[in-house]
């Protein structure tokens, strides 16, 4: 099947050459297949981000209970109370000192006197789909007059919004970078059809079909395109493979990378690049060949 | 095989060639003659589909050309070996290559006729001359590797376009030899050429007719 499309050695060198423009195709194919990688990278990463925020934190809630230090605990014995008699209501939990601690270190940094300050306490909810948040909330505020639900609806859905966003550019510039290969690749074809335009008119005499002289560019031009590519992607890869971790609750930034079988996507691009590169060529050879009788 | 019924040709402006009937029936011998510039080499290209004709019609085993698909043109030219008067080489390719050209894109295994391949090279006395490359050749002697070419898929009908240009009498003598053995094998042959000695020589060998081509008619000479 391959050979059918791509046609034989012996074939192939029906057209010379090409010298130096040999290595256009292939540097062009070559970037363009790195951008692609980190173009992939950030699809699948900002994909995922965007899945991990839409999920996870759709079931998660938070209780702030803002009461005078003598009132808290009562108030937050109340508020379990209700919680555990409001159906859709999986798990509660208090967040206890340290935990508040670890949440504010990065603001606020270590050794953070909290006894002195007036924090509220938290209390984490994850609810299940019938969990009914309006209710809830009418019967904290009559039972509990401290408590505030928040669901993180108010600042999980700008975030989920700007990845998904972040998602659809990494579409698009995929798209853009195939578009401007099969058109490189095009004017190279074009290029190189008019520089053979002897070699087509005494093929056709001899009683080639378009198929054949189509193939004894396509060939060349496949192969240079899938094999710049691979050069390309194998960089592209590397270079994200040893991206400096930080840690792993850092931004989608250092989340740049491909997760498990991801990586099975790489030697996608290759082939990718062949084949549109290979329908350039063919697109471009047969309306060449037009002129041609 | 190739059949013109008022066929005419124009290259834009004022028209070439007009109202042409010809029959070219199987083994037939035709020498097509005329002052340069007459449109002999058009007529011929006429007949292997590389021109289509601006009126009337040309007709490949009975298929008009203009409604012939590219790829059954293809085929039919397999069918029909043509000496051009400008050879028509692939410049890179030795001379071996460009005679088993047609075999090459017709698919068939260059390998397995290899034997034929340098029999016919011999016969055109271009086994020294095999791994040069077309431009290294003399007018001659591309000539007669166009020839080879030509013959090299076993044609049914051989179309020769002033194929003794540039060779001397002998070499030219020995064509003819040839070109009247293929017809007596039952090939069809039309031979364009200014060359009366030619065709004068041709008289022993085969019946031939003799088509004048001037101001754009075709009056039909005498039989050989
Ligand atoms: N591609 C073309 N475009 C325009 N005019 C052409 C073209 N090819 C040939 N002609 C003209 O058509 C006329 C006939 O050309 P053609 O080559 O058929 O003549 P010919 O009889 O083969 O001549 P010769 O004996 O010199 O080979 C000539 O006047 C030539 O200038
Ligand atoms: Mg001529």
């Amino acid at each position: 099947m391959l050979d059918a499309a791509l046609g034989d050695r012996q074939a192939d060198r029906v057209v010379p050459p090409t010298g130096h423009t040999v290595w256009l195709t292939v540097l062009t194919a070559t970037a363009m297949a790195f951008l692609a990688v980190f173009a992939l990278a950030l699809a699948l990463a900002t994909g995922r981000l965007a899945d991990r925020w839409a999920d996870s934190l759709a079931q998660a809630a938070t209780i702030r209970v803002s009461a005078p230090p003598e009132q808290a605990d009562a108030q937050v014995d109340a508020l379990q109370a209700i919680l555990a008699a409001t159906p859709g209501v999986a798990e509660s939990r208090v967040l206890d000192q340290s935990e508040q601690a670890a949440l504010l270190e990065p603001w606020l940094g270590a050794d953070l006197p909290l006894d002195t300050l007036p924090l509220p306490r938290l209390v984490e909810v994850i609810g299940t789909d019938d969990l009914d948040v309006e209710g809830l909330r009418q019967r904290l505020a009559a039972e509990v007059p401290g408590a505030t639900y928040d669901d993180h609806t108010r600042w999980r859905q700008p975030l989920v919004r700007a990845a998904d966003r972040l998602r659809a550019l990494g579409w698009i510039a995929l798209t853009l970078i195939a578009g401007t290969l099969a058109a490189m690749v095009t004017l190279a074809a074009q290029a190189a059809l008019s520089a053979n335009s002897q070699v087509i008119r005494v093929l056709r005499l001899v009683g080639a079909r378009d198929a054949y002289v189509a193939r004894a560019f396509t060939r060349r031009f496949t192969l240079r395109a899938a094999a710049g590519a691979l050069i390309g992607t194998t960089l592209g890869g590397l270079a994200i493979a040893f991206l400096p971790q930080a840690d792993p609750a850092g931004g989608f930034l250092t989340g740049l990378s491909f997760a498990g079988a991801a990586w099975l996507l790489l030697p996608l691009i290759p082939l990718f690049a062949g084949a549109v590169a290979f329908l350039a060529t063919r697109r471009a050879a047969l309306s060449a060949l037009a002129r041609f009788e | 095989m190739i059949e013109l019924q008022g066929a005419g040709y124009s290259y834009g402006g004022a028209g070439l060639l007009a109202g042409l009937d010809l029959g070219l029936a199987q083994g037939s011998f035709h020498f097509l003659t005329g002052p340069s510039g007459a449109g002999k080499t058009t007529l011929l290209k006429l007949c292997y589909g590389d021109l289509k004709p601006t009126s009337g019609q040309v007709l490949l085993d009975g298929r008009d050309t203009r409604s012939l698909e590219r790829d059954g043109l293809a085929r039919m030219r397999r069918r029909i070996g043509v000496v051009h008067q400008d050879c028509q080489f692939i410049d890179h390719l030795s001379i071996r290559e460009n005679v088993a050209l047609p075999l090459m894109v017709a698919g068939r295994d260059v390998a397995a006729e290899a034997v034929n391949l340098a029999q016919l090279l011999g016969w055109v006395g271009l086994a020294p001359r095999a791994d040069a490359l077309p431009p290294q050749l003399s007018g001659g002697e591309r000539q007669r590797a166009a020839l080879a070419r030509a013959i090299i898929m076993d044609p049914e009908v051989i179309i020769a376009d002033e194929p003794t240009g540039n060779i001397d009498w002998e070499m030219s003598q020995r064509l003819l030899t040839l070109l009247a053995e293929l017809n007596r094998m039952g090939k069809t042959v039309l031979v364009a050429t200014h060359d009366l000695a030619l065709i004068r020589a041709a008289k022993s060998q085969v019946s031939a007719r003799v088509l004048r081509l001037a101001n754009g008619v075709l009056s039909s000479g005498a039989e050989l």
